[in-house]
């Protein structure tokens, strides 16, 4: 279970985000992650509110959007879907490809809550 | 949309209080476009890791597996093949005690061990915490013992220059499919304990390759044993072009 160890790493980030923008708390956080990455997305889920406990996204919401595995074939060309286990090219069937989306682990989104400027 | 306060955040808000999702008096709401990779002070760490690898020429291989495949064993007969040729030291991963390194120390070489309590995995930090006990100057390789682990270490780099998966005759060959992201991002996946091939017949190497194949690993595969062999002598080989190449590397200043 290393996804409580990644709701670490993303918790600091998210607060980083935050203090640089002199947020008074978080709302939500959007993750994209493939499942090349190693991390499980409803892990992540069950993880996140361990991490966020006691910082300024304690109450943020989480929002995990699984990107698909896709490869090219360095054979045929033809870019195509692909399953974990099976990252091969689903025209040709070759195993020589190059994945194009499944390995992301990203932080995409904050929103956060600031003061209001005062309009005058 | 969130039937509890009407907003449109989806089921997983449902966590956090009815007002969370709503400024408060005198708040705005502001949505900041980030993207950037969750690990990056792992990976940043890591980077920093390679940096000190490279400038002492230490060829740094961490190696990942099952727990039981063979690892300790592997690099108690490697250093024994090497001594007197290349200098080794290794940093040990386990949740506890001193065994390992015990193993590796009784050999002759630099042993640190890492206890990781109840994690589940090394990261860069663990080993650059490693790295202040183990003086790095006069080495040739480093091996990194990861944490027997298929699924967790797979996440974490540590900064190596070579990652290297075992897997072990008794497990199965078809333990590549189900732990497609360990060995499809390995840089040499060895198949160890083929003195057991006689004994176990459920494992067909050649499926065991097919199996690897098909996870998108594109690399060598070794078939060995720890007493010796083609395929031992082919793993060090492999060593000894690895740490080859990392010298001329440095040397050419690339």
């Amino acid at each position: 279970m290393h996804e409580l160890a990644v709701c670490q790493a993303l918790i600091e980030q998210v607060e980083r985000v935050a203090r640089d923008h002199e947020a008074r708390r978080v709302i939500s956080v959007v993750v994209a992650v493939g499942p090349l990455s190693g991390v499980e997305p409803k892990l992540l889920e069950h993880a996140y509110p361990l991490a966020a406990a006691g910082t300024v996204a304690e109450f943020a919401s989480l929002t995990v959007e699984v990107e698909p595995v896709r490869v090219r074939c360095r054979t045929c060309q033809a870019e195509t879907d692909a399953l974990p286990n099976r990252v091969i090219c689903g025209a040709c069937g070759d195993w020589q490809v190059d994945v194009t989306s499944g390995e992301q682990m990203l932080l995409k989104r904050v929103e956060i809550e600031t003061a209001d400027v005062p309009v005058h | 949309m969130c039937r509890d306060c009407g907003c449109s955040l989806g089921p997983t808000a449902h966590r956090a209080p009815l007002a969370a999702h709503h400024p408060a008096p005198g708040g705005r709401v502001e949505s900041i476009e980030v993207i950037t990779r969750i690990l990056d002070e792992n990976d940043r760490v890591a980077a920093h890791n390679r940096q000190h690898f490279d400038e002492h020429r230490v060829l740094a291989i961490n190696l990942m597996s099952s727990p039981g495949s063979g690892k300790t064993s592997l690099l108690e007969s490697t250093i024994k093949a090497l001594a007197g040729e290349m200098k080794v030291a290794v940093i040990e991963g386990d949740l506890a005690t001193e065994n390992d390194a015990d193993r590796i120390r009784s050999c002759g070489v630099p042993a640190v061990q890492i206890t990781t309590g109840n994690a589940c995995h090394l990261d860069a930090q663990m080993v650059h915490d490693a790295l202040h006990d183990l003086p790095l100057a006069g080495l040739d390789i480093l091996f990194v013992e990861n944490v027997g682990n298929l699924v967790c270490p797979a996440s974490f780099d540590l900064g190596v220059h070579r990652n290297v998966t075992l897997l072990s005759v008794p497990e199965g060959d078809d333990k590549p499919e189900k732990y497609p992201v360990m060995f499809r991002g390995a840089d040499l996946a060895l198949i160890t304990k083929t003195d057991l091939l006689a004994y176990i017949e459920e494992f067909k190497p050649e499926r065991a390759r097919a199996s690897l194949r098909q996870v998108g690993y594109a690399g060598q595969v070794i078939e060995l044993t720890k007493r010796g062999g083609e395929g031992f002598t082919a793993w060090l080989e492999w060593l000894r072009s690895e740490a080859a190449a990392l010298r001329s590397h440095a040397a050419t200043g690339g």
